[in-house]
Formats: structure tokens, sequence, C-alpha cells
């Protein structure tokens, strides 16, 4: 039986998050004060201990980052909360930041004291700009009751690109240009925003900090897989009767939480096919959906949690038609500096487009695989390197839809 | 229109310049050559800069449009939901296709990728707010907010 | 110090190296696109992507350092397939007009295509269908065929600082870009030409007037006449396939002669009557309290960027025009009475390292002999083009004199190619008319060398002249900034808009790397030495010229001929 845990989402609904005295009074901010009295070394042990991996789809592990950045000698350290949530299907950032803003300015708090950072910046996306005061007030707020001591944080904001959910991306963007990815190494903890030592985590990581810190590493490391532990906020869509979402240990099975917490199918068609971890997510077929949440068991299958949007589609769903609004959402979405995306994620669209529209060959198949092979090792950022995920999953488990549509 | 005076209350980091950009296009509803210009210099980087940038990013607009911007959600979610009824009703309701404003300059019509409203597709945002479980006969009401 | 394996052979290389580096230094020679050795590395092309152990991304050589124990593989299939699938996406989204490219054969796509056998485009060839820019008189540019490498845009904003091109929109719509997306004309572009250099393709070139040169040689009514800049010799040869500095001068001529051209004279020659007249007139703002620091305006990239960027100090550049432009004036008026050739039969024509010359002989007020100064302007590259295409084996080639009256030159006027040879040469006059000794050592060292911003104090038996000079605009910049502020300490600077002088100008042979232009420069001070005349006031043509024509410098024929004024040349990016 699924059953929800709500530690990023412990005060969802339960508070008013105008209100700072709300989130104070539910023990908010209390994670900060203990942190502040802990050696700064060993707070960045427990966060590594509890093997709390990025929840924004890189999965790293943050004590692991936090630990880079600690380890460079700089005049200035940033720390940059990714609030871009770009990932078609997810919505769970906007959540946390909607209803719990402080557990966000906490948690960046914590991390800039750990890594030596003055500076913190929530780089929010374009298309939330109605949070954009929210998270300005609560920030007041903190600054007011002078609970951040001499760490400053802003909140700056997108302009709709995708791509600027790549850390090295964010980065560009913030620094008042174009959004286009760094090649790594040099990785942002050692040279980052201006340079400098930069820890660039998403909104959910940062949202269940506090709560490492108030109940350890030991109590986070033991719920759910152990090999990626804690909670995920799984954000359902498509052909799914509860499109909603839910905070699950990450040892929860993908078929449990279609069935179960997402009620199962809509017109209780069957089940064709599901989509996890976002746009450039791999397509699961039912036979694998016994597989648990934890990025690693995903991998098992070639598949990956990312952000946790899980979309789901029935029997009646042409997978050809939605991979080609794939493909077309990566050719709009590339930044273009690098040859293998720029002209890779153009000629996907295309070769799809073809195959959709009855013009495909065998040869096309092949050419795509082979597209996809190239892209997804030579290119220069993640957003090259998954794009083609969709195609090649549904390619691998699904084939005779491509089939069915060749040439004659 | 005197774009210095919007630029200075952002003029205190390079960082600002994506807020000073949405500042204009709240103003005026696109980035005017003199905006962009203007910016540059406030900024202190070079035009073909700001002009890459301007460029860049999906939610800003060189080119004239109309006041209230419209994009609809192409992506997977939305589109499996009914996205193209929606878009069959803007253009019908609005007598223009999508990429193109009204001729009274009152809407533009564009596409958009996810803009994180996926329980409640198909969505549409007018003037960055968004409008959720869109369906074509929602259009018309919809709309008539900004007649 | 880093020990790792690269295609089988250990090497050890210092710690910071990248993959690039360090497989150069055993003879691998990883193919590249968008990397220049002088420029920071950018890693967009993805060409010289490897494998290495434990990875499974593929990862870029350039970019990429080294670490203890590495393996790397710089041509396993998988890589190959991955240099050979991005030239496939390249070459798809490119024109195939290499026939008629004025890259063809010299072109870096070009040698990749063949290097890894690209044969079927498995891609749907297309264009972008862009118009090209045919804006400006010394550059055109041909974004269908731009690859994105954008080693164009870090020569134009960041070594020569002017901003003129830059990248809009995003995916595969990007595109480079002048300034504000309009037309070259629009944007500051001084027409320096270091973008060509950069470009590895044709998607950016000189506007080439070897069609009009064929036309004027093969109209029987023309007496065609050219220059040559003292900066194109000795990068000549790179065009022909010989050595930098291995054409000999008079084998050159011979060339010239066989290409059509009636008679051949120097630019060296009035490089020589430019120190007379901007010597005197630097010596007049000395005494007279004249605007200073005087800044020299031979360079025409130089000119437009002071019209474009500091208007406000015009007055603060020299009034004489560039050696070539005083030629111009002077064929068709003084040359061509001597020769007793009516001027108006006259094609003047000028072989030239530079593509804003090309530009400058346009300019409307360039017509004081009562013609079009200079009619037609060919870069060091179109000459070769014309010498390969005599089918002459210059190697054996007899060599033939210039012609008379403005084709003798010194020492002082071939320096003027290289960064610092102005200053040199005035040095070396102006020291003699003020001590009225003659210079022991002929040689400035301190205007000698690479290093952006060289600067000196020249005494002058009391006298004390502080002299700077500065190549690439970058540097130029920073010295009109001082002036500006009012915190420069200089009476008199050098300025070459392009990295290196004139050996590294837009109408060289394609330079790639610094390492070429100071190759070259070595070969111009070679020259110099060789000389048995080598200060600019012992040219026999110039006192000529002074006796019967001009009578002194600064005179009124002077000022009619060879001085000159600027506008400000406003642009709505600034």
């Amino acid at each position: 039986m699924a059953v929800e845990m709500r530690i990023a989402l412990r005060n969802y609904g339960k508070i008013d998050p105008n209100q700072i005295e709300d989130y104070i009074s539910r023990g908010g901010y209390e994670a900060l004060k203990k942190a502040l009295t802990m050696d700064r070394a060993e707070l960045i042990d427990q966060v590594k201990k509890s093997n709390l991996r990025g929840r924004g789809g890189a999965s790293f592990n943050c004590g692991q980052k936090w630990s880079f950045a600690y380890n460079v000698e700089a005049d200035q350290k940033y720390v940059i909360c990714n609030a871009d949530e770009g990932e078609p299907g997810t919505y769970k950032d906007r959540l946390i930041m909607k209803n719990d803003p402080h557990t966000l300015i906490e948690g960046m708090a914590i991390a800039a004291y750990a890594v030596g950072a003055t500076e913190g910046i929530i780089y929010l996306r374009g298309e939330y700009p109605q949070l954009t005061g929210l998270l300005r007030q609560a920030v007041d707020q903190a600054e007011t009751k002078e609970l951040l001591g001499n760490f400053k944080l802003s909140v700056h904001v997108g302009a709709g690109a995708y791509v600027c959910g790549e850390e090295t991306a964010l980065i560009e963007s913030l620094e008042g240009k174009r959004g286009e990815p760094r090649f790594k190494p040099p990785y942002p903890p050692v040279s980052g925003f201006w340079g400098k030592p930069t820890i660039v985590n998403n909104v959910e990581t940062l949202a269940v900090i506090p709560e490492i810190v108030l109940k350890g590493a030991d109590w986070f490391s033991s719920i759910g897989d152990p090999e990626f532990p804690g909670t995920k906020i799984l954000t359902l869509s498509g052909d799914v009767k509860n499109r909603d979402f839910f905070e699950v240990p990450t040892n929860v099975t993908l078929r449990e939480v279609v069935f179960e917490l997402g009620g199962g199918m809509r017109g209780d068609k069957k089940l064709k096919a599901i989509q996890v971890g976002g746009t450039s997510g791999t397509f699961i077929p039912e036979s694998q959906l016994d597989t648990t949440i934890g990025c690693t068991k995903m991998s098992v299958i070639g598949a990956t949690l990312g952000s946790g949007a899980v979309f789901v589609l029935d029997e009646s769903r042409d997978l050809v038609d939605v991979n080609l609004q794939i493909t077309k959402f990566f050719e709009h979405e590339s930044c273009g500096k690098c040859t293998p995306c720029r002209e890779g994620t153009m000629r996907m669209r295309e070769l799809v487009e073809k195959v959709n529209s009855g013009q495909g060959e065998a040869s096309d198949l092949d050419l795509i695989t082979k597209l996809a092979r190239v892209m997804s090792t030579a290119s220069l950022c993640g957003l090259g390197q998954t794009a083609t995920a969709p195609v090649t999953s549904t390619l691998r488990h699904f084939s005779a839809e491509y089939a069915a549509k060749l040439k004659e | 229109m005197d774009y210095k005076e919007i630029l200075q209350d952002y003029a205190d980091s390079p960082s600002n310049l994506l807020e000073a950009f949405h500042a204009i296009q709240d103003e005026c509803s696109y980035l005017p050559e003199e905006a962009i210009i203007a910016a540059a210099d406030c900024f202190g980087v070079p035009a073909a800069e700001a002009f890459g940038v301007a460029t860049f990013y999906s939610m800003f607009s060189i080119r004239k449009r109309g006041k209230n911007v419209i994009r609809i959600c192409e992506s997977a979610p939305c589109h499996i939901d009914g996205a193209a009824d929606v878009v069959a009703a803007l253009e019908k309701e609005l007598g223009i296709k999508m990429g193109e404003s009204t001729p009274d300059g009152n809407f533009a019509l564009e596409f958009a990728q996810c803009v994180g409203q996926c329980q409640a597709t198909p969505v549409l945002t007018i003037n960055r707010k968004p409008y959720l479980n869109v369906t074509p006969t929602s259009v018309p009401a919809i709309l008539a907010e900004y007649r | 110090m880093i020990n790792l394996t690269i295609d089988g052979i250990k090497t050890t290389v210092p710690e910071g190296s990248t993959i690039l580096e360090a497989a150069a230094g055993i003879g691998i020679d990883i193919p590249t696109l968008c990397y220049h050795p002088d420029q920071t590395v950018t890693a967009n092309c993805r060409i010289c992507v490897c494998e290495v152990e434990g990875n499974h991304l593929l990862q870029p050589a350039c970019s990429q350092p080294v670490s203890e124990g590495m393996n790397v593989k710089t041509r396993s299939p998988r890589v190959i397939e991955a240099r050979r699938t991005i030239l496939e996406l390249i070459l798809s989204h490119h024109p195939q007009d290499c026939l008629t490219c004025i890259r063809n054969k010299n072109c870096e796509l070009q040698d990749l295509a063949e290097e890894y056998l690209i044969r079927d485009l498995p891609f749907e060839a297309k264009t972008r269908g862009l118009e090209k820019d045919t804006s400006t008189p010394s550059l055109f540019r041909d974004n269908d065929k731009c690859i994105l490498c954008r080693r164009c845009i870090e020569a134009c904003n960041v070594i020569q600082t002017v901003g003129a091109l830059g990248i809009e929109k995003r995916g595969h719509e990007s595109m480079v870009v002048p300034t504000l997306g309009g037309t070259l004309a629009d944007s500051p572009c001084v027409m320096c030409g270091q973008c060509v250099h950069a470009c590895p393709v044709g998607a950016i070139g000189e506007v080439e007037n070897i069609d009009k040169l064929l036309a004027a040689i093969a109209d029987p009514d023309k007496i065609v006449v050219t220059q040559i800049a003292p900066a194109v010799r000795l990068a000549l040869g790179e065009e022909i396939g010989m050595e930098t500095g291995a054409l000999d001068m008079e084998v050159f001529v011979a060339g010239l002669r066989q290409v059509g051209f009636d008679y051949v004279l120097h630019t060296n020659f009035t490089a020589d009557l430019t120190i007379m007249e901007e010597g005197s007139e630097l010596l007049q703002r000395l005494a007279e309290g004249g605007t200073l620091p005087m800044f020299t305006s031979c360079s025409p990239g130089w000119v437009v960027f002071c019209e474009t960027f500091f208007p406000d100090l015009l007055d603060h550049l020299s009034s004489c025009k560039s050696p070539q432009q005083m030629f111009g004036a002077l064929v068709k008026t003084y040359w061509a009475e001597k020769m007793e050739i009516d001027p108006s039969r006259i094609v003047s024509v000028s072989i030239m390292p530079c593509i804003a010359k090309k530009f400058e002989a346009q300019r409307p007020e360039m017509n004081a002999s009562g013609y079009r100064d200079v009619d037609i302007v060919l870069t060091t590259r179109e000459v070769g083009k014309l010498l390969r295409m005599t089918g002459l084996d210059f190697g054996q080639l007899a060599p033939a004199k210039f012609d008379s009256w403005m084709g003798s030159y010194t020492g002082a006027g071939v320096i003027f190619g290289a960064t610092g040879g102005v200053m040199e040469a005035a040095l070396r006059t102006v020291y003699e008319i003020v001590t009225k000794r003659e210079l022991e050592n002929l040689n400035f060292e301190f205007a000698r060398g690479f290093d952006g911003i060289k600067h000196a104090e020249i005494d002058l038996d009391g006298t004390v002249v502080k002299v700077a000079i500065a190549h690439s605009l970058a540097h130029a910049r920073t010295l009109m900034e001082q002036v500006r502020a009012g915190e420069c300490p200089y009476h008199f600077i050098e300025v070459m808009a392009c990295p290196g002088g004139c050996i590294g100008g837009g109408g060289q042979p394609y330079t790639k790397a610094n390492a070429k232009r100071i190759e070259r420069i070595k070969a111009i001070y070679l020259e110099d030495e060789k000389m048995a005349l080598r200060k600019s006031h012992d040219n026999p043509e110039v006192k000529i010229l002074y006796e019967e024509f001009l009578h002194e410098p600064l005179g009124h024929k002077s000022h009619e001929l060879l001085h000159t004024h600027y506008k400000a040349k406003p642009k709505k990016a600034l």
C-alpha cells in the first residue's frame, strides 16, 4: 500500500504562507538555529550521510556537492536555488514555494552556512510570476526577524527557457546573459556564479534540509530505498484518474503510484505506457511497473526518476504522435550552442514527423537510433544528452507502433 | 517612452537584466530596439549582447505584438488533453492564426512550453497569468476579461 | 605532472593540460573546428570529442583536463561515428556550393569532410535561405554558411572590442548577426576583417574585386597601375606554396606584370612620404601647442573605430592620409604628369593586407586628384589567386624592377607593416630633424614585439617625447579612454587596428594563430636590416617629389593632396 509521507510538503495546507509565525509555530527555523551551532564540516557530513540526492533530476549526493564548495578557498560563495522547474509534467516546486516558502529559505540558509556563502539567489522561472512577491515577502520577514544573519537572499526571474534548468545555463542567465550551458569541468561548486564556488540545489532538495538537520541523517537514510532514501514528490498527469501530487517514500512501485495513488486509468482504459521524469524521461511499458521509483532501481530498467513527473498514457494514445510533440519541445528549447543538439533536435523532429506522417522508411528508424546515440554522448549538456530518451525508449518497447506507420 | 526611467530600478546588478526586460514588456508588450540599446547602456554590456538576451528567451519579443499576450501550452500533457482544440477555438474567436496579433492590437497569440500547471490541462496564460482546464467553450469568457 | 595514456601511448604532462594539448605533445592531432589557439575555449562544435575510459559521455579534448591514469581513445569507432555524424549534421545545413565558394580548397569544413570521408548526407539537405549581406564595400557575410563556431564573435567583441557581431535567437534558429540584427553597415563594424581570419568557412569574407581588375586589364584604353603595401610580399609566399618571407620582391613584380599590370609601384614610397608629412605635423603640434597626443591615421579600420566610438577625439588623429591614399592622390597627378599619361586613363590599384582599405578607397573625400584616387583595392589573398592563375613557377621566374618615380623605398617604409613600425620609422626621421645628427642605431627595440601596448620616452637633445604603440583595437580603446579622461601621458601614439599590425591584416593569407603573425613580423625586420637605405628622408624619389612638386612638407600642395579630415560615424547601437 502506497502511503504518503510529507517531508518537503510537511506544512502544505497547514500554514498561511504569508505568515512567518505560522512556519515558526511548526518548528520553523529551529533547524537553522541548530545548524549554526554545529561545526560546518560536521553539518556537511550529516547531509552526506543522509544520502539525500538531488531532487531536480541529476540525483547527485547533496552533501557531497556541498563539500566541494566548502573545500574551496574564496572571498565569496553562493547558494542558488534552482526554481526553474521547466520539465513538462512537473509542478512540485511551485507547490512547495506557494505553500511553504520559508522551508526553502531555511534550507538555503543552512546550505550557505555549511559551505561558507553569504549570498543566495532563488532563480524563479518566468512562468511563475505570481510567486515572486510571496518569496520576496518571505525573505523580508526572515530578515526582519534577524533569522538569516549575514546571509543575503534575493529572487531573480527567468524568461522562458527550459535549458535554464541546467545549473550552468541557470548561472549564465543569472549573470544577465543568454542561458547557454558551460562545459564541465569546472563544476559550479568550484567555479560558478561570477567564477565563484556556487551550490545549485533544487527547491525540493532544499525543502527537506531543515528536517534532516533536526531529525538527523539516520532518520532520513532509513526512509524508502536505501540507495535513494527519503521521499519524492510525484506529479501525475495524463490518462490517470487522480491528476494530483503525492509525496511518497522512494520504495513505492510505479504500479502503486498509478493504480493506488493515481486511482487507476481514466475511463478504466488499459495502460499503454508511462513516462517518468518529465518530457526527457523514458517510456516504461506495463511490464516494468513493479520497479520502485528510486533512481538506482529505475536505471536498471533504463529509466530515470528525474523530476518525479509521471505522465500516464492509455491504450488509445498514439505514441509516435506524442513523441513528435516531444521532439518539437526539444527543438524549441535547445539553446543552440553545441552542434549535436542544435542540429540534432531539429533533425529528430524532422525524422519523427516523417514517420508520423506515413512517409518514413526503416532506414529513418536506423538514422534516429544513430542520431540519438551521438546526441546522448556528444552533446554539451543534459538537454541534448537526454532529449532522445523518449524516442529511443519507445523504439525499444513499442517498435510496432513505429513500424505500423512506415511506408509500404 | 523613457526606458531609462524603468531601467534605473534594476541597474544595480547585471542579474536584473531579465527582470528589467519583463518590466519594459509589462509596459509595451515587447522590447523595442531603443529599449534594448538603453538596457545595454544601463547595464554596461555591449548592445549585441543585450540583443542576444532579448532574442534568446521565449517570453521576450522584439517584434511589436498585441497588448495582451496569450500563450497556450503545447507540451505533451496539454497536447494529449486537447490543446489543439483550444488553439482552434482561440484562432476562431480572435480571427487570427497562431503567432499573430489582432489588428486592434489587443491580443497576441503564441505557443508556450509547459508552464507547470499539469494537474489542470489544457493550460494557457494571458500576461503570464495561468488559466486552467481550458476548453473551447470557456475561451470566449476568458478573453472577455481583456476586451 | 599527470600520467595518462592516449591511443595506447603513455605520456606525462603538466597538471591542467587538456587532452588536446597532451595529444599534440605526442604528435596526435585531434581535429577541431571551434577551437582557436588565441581565444577562450568554448567546446561547442563537439568535433574534438574523445572516448575516456569509465565515462559513457564523450569528452571534448579542447576543454577536458587530463587526470592521473586517464585512458583516452581519440579515434575509437564511437568517436569516429560521433565526428562523422556531427559533420553530416553541419553539412546538411550548409550550402553545397564549394566549387564557387570563396573558401574553396582553403576551408576547415572541407578539410574535415575529406578527412572523415563524408560521402552521403543522410539528413535532408537544406539551408537557412538568408540573404547575403553586401552592405559594406569591404566585407560580405553569407549567413547560410555559418557553422556557429562563434570564433568571429570573440575576434570582434573581445580582441577588437568593436561589438559588431552577436548571436540572436535560440536552437537551430540561432545565428551570428550584426549588432542589432541589421546589416554590417548598420552595426559599429570597422571592417578590420579579423572575423575573416577567425571564420573556418566562407560565412564571412572580403568583397572581391578581381573581376573589376581583370576587366580593367582587358580594356586597351586603360593603364593599370598598382601600389603594393609593405606587409604583402612576405605573406604572399604563403598563398603560392612558399614559406613566409620567401617570395622575392622583384620576382613578385615580374609576376604582377605577367598578371597584366602596366606599371608596378610601391606603397612603401608613400610610407616614406607619410613619415615626412606626419613627422613634420608632429613637430608642428609639439612646437605650437596643437592637439596632443597625436595618433597615426594610416590604419583605416582604426580611423573608422575612432569616428564611431570616439568622435569627440577626432582632432587627435593626424591629418595625414594613409600611404595608400597619398599614393592614389599622387599617381593621377604628379606621376601622370611625369609619365605624360592622361590621368583619366589610369586605373589606380592597390594591393593591401587590409580589407578596411577597400572602404577607405571609396570614402567620398578621397578624390583629391580630381578622379577617384584609388579605384580598386585587392587583398593579398586576391593577388595570390591572380598569381596562381598565371600558372607560373615563382621559383624560376626572372625578377623585374619597379617602375619609376614612385617605386623606390627605404627600410623605414618596409617596417610600416609591423606593429611599432610606423613609430620606429617616424623616430628615425624626427630624431635626425630635431637633433640634426645621424642616429647611430636605427633599431628602436622598445617598438618591436607583440605586447598590446608598448611605450617609451625619447630624448631628442633635451626635448622628451613620450610615445606609445597599440595594436588590436582593445588596446587602442584603452589608450583612447585615457585620452578622454584627460589622463593620457603620451605625445604621439601609433595605432594599428589588427593584432601584429598590417601583417595580421584582414586581407592576409588566412591567419589562425598569433604565432604566424609573429613569424611575419620577424621577416619584416629582416627585410629592413638588409636594405641600404633605412630612413624615410633618404628616399631619393621622395626627395625628387618634394623638389619638383610638393616643395615642402605641410605645404599648400601637400594639404591639397595628402591631408584629410574625419567625420563622426554615429551608430544606433551605441
